[in-house]
């Protein structure tokens, strides 16, 4: 379980706070305005903001001398998420093997986690020759690899189609399927929200709200909701 | 990014073990520098430094924006080799450069008599602007080729971008290429003002009487000549006090470069057409000839003597290319390691200990480490490893200041991914950093080792007799007269210097494109 316990994060004049937790397995999608903080929230889970105030606690053990990698978690970042002068393998490599030192088996774990997200063979290639959809899909391949308890998503698939969100969207769950892991996921589509994640959290007016049932708070809007979806 | 105790890191270390270099040869020749009053000629050499100095580097700077604008958005045939050969008259010894000018622009040289046909007076190569003129050549091509570092590290998706919004070149200009100059152009300003106020051949060779020397000029006039140690030890603390000064100053003057990544693609940019073409075209070639009318002149000189080299040549090369290759190698490594650090790190400590030894030129260090060891050894037996010494630590700022805007842009672009994905350090350095960082940790290296190769500064203070480098070697043919001899060794001085660096380059070159 993860565990935000009375967070406050401030940067300058900007201040959020939270207090929830998410379970094993949840599908949490995380809505709101523009610059209510959705992102930071993210980075502070991830490890790149301290809390001024509060604790993030994974399974009830506080996370903050836990350094970004070690923490029980992978993140998706908006872009940036490939090192462009690596092949897809390699890339997907560090996510087994810090120092690339991979076992005939990795390799061959590394070719079916490309195989899952529609990338096999294409191994020896460079992000820098793939579309946007598939480079979404060897970071999603990775996030696999890496099975971590926690996946964040800093709305990676903003960029991309609605048939290849929607489809984006179906492997991400078979991701997080296959690896049990809860999904924070920032989106700015209410949609994504119906469509992929039971629960909901809204993010405005430096509060993230706990996370609530997806079709009862669209079927019932907050105010704050109601001005972001324009209703 | 939440912050952990860390037990000192390497960065740091070196840091510290270079200002103790610095700052101890500085001490060392305060505590030798026998009153602290300057006579008015000394006064007069402080007012000439500054003056040769900063008009060099503004000349220098200016002219290598639209070469370097040229060389980035035009593609022709002897590209590559031009650029490389930006290279050649910084890392040129200074003796064979100031050779080659004087035979171009001095008395009976091509451009005095062009000027005669057209009846015009004759220009004199000596005094100020002949100063100037040769740091204006040794330093515009680095100019050019740190601008064009820079020019090439806007990602070409925002080329793009700026051309599907159909912006003109000028708003282009205002829009991309404005704010990598102004990030860039102060730096590269600061740095050749600081080469050119340490530079002392030049002056040796061009200046001279009392209105044309500058203070490097005098602690080697009263080191070698007057043997007066203290009035030498005043005059490098003075030395070391303005370049410290300037130092300090310039270190503020950089901004951090705002462009967000790019994926790496290769595409066409499209280039405008028109004047700006013709335009282009003659910043090149004017340029080409500038830089190159002098190298042709002293292999037209040097070339006949090839066929009777003096005995003693080979064991100098052998000589001047281990100390050429160990300081290239220690200064990248020690670069690298500060380079990074510095891109991490918050505080700027890192890049002033960096950036310090350009505060402390070759004969002030040298002065300074000639009488720290002299109790202990006699300085002869250490002239070589003093000069690997002295020679990476001088070089150390240029690759430093090539490697951190890289480093730092890899440092926002992967360092969260990085720590994300809890790579060690180790991994981060061979997979991330070392690709990333491979073409200008090959060309700085290049550049240090050929530096290294012409130095002129430290070895003659501590060379006996039999323990020449090759510049060393040249100096004393010179002083014997033998000119023929000494431009031929010139000639092969310049080329093993040259296959150093392009050794060192394509390396670089080739691990990034691998």
């Amino acid at each position: 379980m993860l565990t935000l316990e009375t967070l406050v994060l401030s940067q300058d004049d900007f201040r959020l706070c939270a207090d929830w937790s998410v379970g094993a397995g949840d599908r949490v999608a995380l809505i709101g305005p523009s610059g209510a903080g959705k992102s930071t929230l993210l980075m502070a889970l991830a490890g790149f903001i301290a809390p001024v105030q509060g604790r993030i606690l994974w399974q009830g053990e506080d996370l903050a001398q836990v350094a970004p990698g070690a923490r029980p978690l992978t993140i998706l970042f908006q872009d940036q998420n490939l090192f462009p002068h690596l092949t897809l393998a390699q890339n997907l490599g560090l996510g087994l093997s810090p120092t690339l030192r991979l076992t005939p088996a990795q390799t061959a774990q590394i070719d079916t986690a490309l195989g899952r997200v529609g990338l096999a063979g294409m191994g020896a290639r460079k992000p820098g020759q793939l579309s946007g959809g598939q480079q979404g899909r060897a970071a999603l391949a990775r996030a696999l690899l890496r099975a971590r308890p926690v996946l964040l998503l800093d709305e990676p698939f903003a960029a991309l189609g609605p048939a290849l969100k929607a489809e984006m969207l179906e492997l991400l769950d078979e991701v997080a399927t296959a690896t049990g892991a809860a999904v924070l996921m920032v989106t700015h589509d209410p949609n994504d929200a119906k469509r992929f994640a039971d629960k909901t959290v809204l993010v405005a007016d430096g509060r993230a709200l706990a996370p609530q049932d997806t079709a009862d708070l669209f079927a019932n809007p907050p105010q704050a909701l109601r001005d972001y979806l324009g209703q | 990014m939440a912050s952990r105790a860390l037990p000192l890191s390497p960065a740091h270390g070196l840091s510290i073990a270079i200002a103790a270099l610095i700052l101890g040869s500085a001490a060392m020749v305060a505590a030798r520098a026998e009153s602290f009053a300057l006579a008015p000629a000394d006064w007069q050499a402080v007012r000439f430094t500054l003056l040769q100095a900063s008009l060099s580097a503004a000349i220098s700077s200016l002219l290598a924006i639209p070469v370097a604008r040229a060389l980035f958005r035009r593609r022709f045939a002897g590209r590559g080799v031009l650029i490389r050969l930006m290279a050649a008259p910084f890392v040129l010894p200074v003796v064979v450069a100031v050779m080659g000018l004087l035979t171009v622009f001095g008395r009976g040289g091509p451009v005095n008599a062009a000027l005669a046909g057209l009846g015009l007076p004759e220009v004199s190569i000596f005094g100020l602007h002949g100063i100037v003129l040769a740091n204006v050549f040794f330093n515009m091509p680095l100019a050019t080729r740190m601008l064009l570092h820079g020019w090439q590290s806007i990602p070409s998706e925002r080329f793009r971008l700026a051309q599907s919004l159909g912006l003109p070149p000028s708003a282009q200009f205002r829009h991309l290429e404005a704010p990598m100059l102004r990030a860039q152009v102060p730096g590269i300003f600061a740095v050749i003002l600081l080469i050119c106020l340490a530079s002392f051949a030049i002056a040796l060779m061009l200046g001279g009487g009392p209105k044309a020397s500058t203070l490097e000029l005098a602690i080697y006039q009263s080191l070698r000549f007057e043997f007066d140690l203290g009035r030498a030890a005043l005059l490098a603390a003075v030395q070391f006090t303005l370049c410290a000064a300037i130092t300090l100053a310039a270190a503020g003057l950089t901004l951090p470069q705002g462009f967000g990544a790019g994926l790496g693609r290769t595409m066409q940019i499209a280039v405008p057409t028109g004047w700006r073409r013709g335009a282009d075209g003659l910043a090149i070639a004017l340029a080409a000839l500038f830089l190159f009318a002098p190298l042709l002149a002293v292999v037209i000189k040097g070339l006949p003597g090839m066929l009777a080299l003096p005995n003693g040549v080979w064991p100098a090369v052998v000589r001047s290319v281990s100390v050429a290759a160990l300081s290239a190698v220690l200064a990248t490594a020690v670069a690298l390691v500060l380079a990074t650090g510095a891109a991490r790190s918050k505080s700027r400590s890192i890049e002033l200990a960096a950036m310090l030894p350009l505060a402390a030129s070759a004969l002030v260090l040298g002065t300074g480490l000639f009488l720290m060891v002299r109790p202990f050894v006699t300085p002869e037996t250490v002239a070589l490893p003093i000069t690997v010494l002295v020679n990476a630590t001088l070089t150390l700022p240029y690759l430093f200041r090539l490697l951190l805007p890289e480093a730092r842009q890899v440092q926002t672009d992967y360092g969260r991914l990085t720590a994300s994905l809890g790579l060690p350090r180790r991994t981060v350095l061979r997979f991330v950093t070392l690709p990333r960082l491979a073409r200008p940790l090959g060309y700085g290296a290049g550049l240090a080792a050929a530096l290294s190769m012409g130095d002129l500064g430290v070895i003659a203070l501590f060379a006996g007799d039999g323990g020449a480098t090759l510049p060393l070697f040249v100096q004393h043919l010179i002083g014997a007269y033998r000119l023929q001899q000494a431009a031929a060794v010139s000639l092969i001085l310049v080329a093993v210097s040259f296959a150093l660096f392009l050794g060192f380059d394509r390396l670089g070159s080739h691990y990034a494109d691998a």
